[in-house]
């Protein structure tokens, strides 16, 4: 770990959730640095989604504590989360097909201009904040392109720039790769590491080991709601990741 | 934390979108538009009537009828939500407007103090009557608004039987609060009331004035406020304008409130024109409003729309109803060609958004 001197941007510790009866987290522990991309693996039902949503705020754990930055938080919301610095690029990205790139991502908390009781969408500037964000991401992203015609690495570049407008830093992303072209894996993953070289941490949620590998610094693996591994990169493999999601292997 | 550029993006995988391709000319509205003028054109070869001023002026006070309705529902169907309560709405708002004029204007009704001179107070002050009749009708438009908000956006029951419902309520209070007859404005205010709603400015019939005025209106708030973009977000993906954390449910109540409050006053306008408010005004105008909107361009699984094509849509009606008049065709041909234009109109689109 490169950054093993600075405190945690998140710090989790003892984090468990029930459903009722169903047990769906553990007892989990764990910490992402500044500027660390930790991947966050597991198969169907391990629990990461509850995981994922506990940090986003739409759950709150039933025992456990967030630490973020080194204080404690509580959300009750995701704005909550949003507020301290947590965003999350969904799956399906939530993007509104029929506005622009600059609209979708200003949206929610677009720029304005007061012109006496009236305030006006300041759409110059929007569109040159945009632009800037998609320069620091390099994606050749038009910011007044509709998103309905981008191609899927453009989309990503869209939805990741609306992070990067909030100064978010954790950003966690769903299985950002799961379905686009190869092409478009490579802008992602260069996404991501456009985002640790700023400094921001990045959690990200994938079944694609390739991907995981290929710019994680340290791979968590979830099975049956509780953490079983929390390796670096270069001290595991691809197969001993595989045999901790399945099981074949109990823990590492 | 900002890193410096090293220069900034060049485009050499992105082309820009040709200008044709963009906006108004790769929009359904766009097109419409296009087969409007070419309408007009057929109009005044076929008939030298079309063109003369009495008869603009009675296509223009004529779809200025429906207009405003419909820019009230545009703003429903960009949400991806769709309001059936329109037609009854108008009837009720006019309703509403004229009982109130002719009680507050009656010596004698219990509501109201007489002066000394054996007029009601209200009426001493020329227009307050017509100022109170028009807010108690817009008033009980507001009041439906809000219950099909929240009905929609609060408990979540679907648009479509929601609205439904509320087109039989008020429909059915129409009929309660007249007895089934109707009312008519009557009292000191009527002829400003006339005056207000069916009379012309410079020969510009004052409906006109008052759609365009409305209409620039919603371009603005569609546009160029955060409002108008939360609209548009709201009916392109809804769970993303939930992440990205807009106002929803607030969003979604006022979209059904203006469209309550746009019927209401296209209802107030067509009974100044009528001289009454009958209690089957406006029934299944809802239809045609409907109809315009998607003719103009408003897709009913939202995210788009807006006033030209409001506009466009209720001309082309107007224009097809009036060429069939004046051509000597039966009127009854009207609705027939009505439905035939709206399958067009989205054909068109369907097949242009395939060959891109």
């Amino acid at each position: 770990m490169a950054h093993a001197d600075t405190t945690p941007v998140l710090e989790l510790s003892g984090i468990g959730k029930e459903f009722g009866a169903i047990r769906a987290l553990h007892d989990v522990d764990l910490q992402v640095l500044p500027g660390e991309v930790v991947g966050l693996m597991g198969d169907n039902g391990a629990g990461k989604s509850t995981l994922v949503k506990i940090i986003a705020g739409n759950f709150r754990p039933s025992h456990g504590e967030i630490r973020f930055a080194g204080n404690a938080v509580h959300f009750s919301r995701p704005v909550d989360a949003r507020a301290v610095g947590i965003e999350v690029v969904y799956q399906d990205l939530a993007l509104a097909d029929n506005l622009t790139a600059a609209a979708n991502v200003f949206l929610g908390r677009e720029l304005k201009r007061k012109f006496g009781p009236v305030a006006l969408l300041d759409h110059k500037a929007m569109a040159a904040r945009a632009l800037e964000l998609f320069g620091e991401l390099r994606s050749e992203t038009r910011p007044d392109d509709l998103v309905k015609q981008m191609s899927g690495g453009q989309r990503q570049a869209v939805a990741i720039a609306r992070t990067r407008l909030s100064n978010a830093r954790l950003v966690m992303m769903d299985e950002p790769t799961a379905a686009i072209s190869v092409r478009q894996v490579e802008q992602v993953l260069g996404l991501i590491h456009r985002l640790k070289e700023q400094g921001v941490a990045v959690m990200l949620i994938s079944h694609r080991m390739p991907d995981v590998f290929a710019v994680c610094d340290r791979v968590i693996v979830m099975r049956r709601g509780e953490k079983r591994a929390d390796k670096p990169i270069h001290e595991t493999s691809p197969e001993e990741v595989t045999a901790l999601i399945t099981g074949a292997k109990e823990a590492a | 934390m900002a890193m410096p550029m090293e220069s900034p993006i060049s485009f050499t995988n992105v082309g820009r979108i040709k200008w044709w391709q963009r906006g108004i000319f790769a929009s359904q509205t766009g097109y419409v538009l296009l087969a409007l003028a070419v309408l007009l054109v057929i109009m005044h070869f076929a008939s030298p009537y079309f063109f003369t001023e009495g008869n603009m002026q009675n296509v223009a006070k004529n779809f200025s009828f429906i207009a405003i309705a419909t820019l009230g529902v545009t703003f429903v169907i960009i949400t991806g939500g769709i309001d059936l309560s329109v037609g009854s709405m108008m009837c009720f708002s006019a309703m509403i407007t004229s009982m109130v004029m002719t009680e507050l204007s009656a010596p004698g009704s219990p509501l109201v103090h007489m002066a000394a001179d054996g007029k009601t107070v209200l009426a001493n002050v020329p227009g307050l009557i017509l100022l109170v009749s028009v807010l108690a009708g817009l008033g009980v438009a507001l009041i439906a608004g809000l219950v099909n908000g929240f009905c929609i956006a609060v408990l979540g029951l679907s648009p479509f039987v929601t609205t439904l419902g509320m087109l039989s309520i008020v429909r059915g209070l129409g009929y309660v609060v007249s007895n089934g007859r109707g009312s008519f404005p009557g009292g000191p205010d009527a002829d400003y009331f006339y005056a207000a709603t069916s009379g012309d400015v410079l020969g510009v019939p004052v409906p006109f004035i008052y759609l365009m005025i409305l209409a620039l209106t919603m371009a603005v708030v569609l546009h160029h406020t955060s409002f108008g973009r939360h609209v548009f977000a709201l009916g392109g993906n809804e769970k993303a304008a939930e992440l990205t954390g807009i106002p929803v449910v607030r969003v979604k109540i006022e979209v059904y409130v203006i469209c309550a409050l746009a019927a209401g006053l296209q209802g107030i306008i067509i009974s100044g024109w009528l001289g009454s408010a009958p209690a089957n005004m406006a029934t299944s105008y809802e239809l045609n409003v409907i109809a315009a909107a998607v003719i103009g361009g408003a897709n009913l699984a939202g995210g788009i729309g807006g006033p030209l094509g409001a506009i466009v849509g209720c001309v082309l009606l107007e224009v097809i109803r009036n060429g069939l008049v004046l051509a000597q065709v039966s009127s009854y041909w009207q609705q027939t060609l009505v439905g035939v234009i709206i399958i067009l109109a989205v054909l068109v689109d369907r097949i242009r958004s395939r060959m891109t």
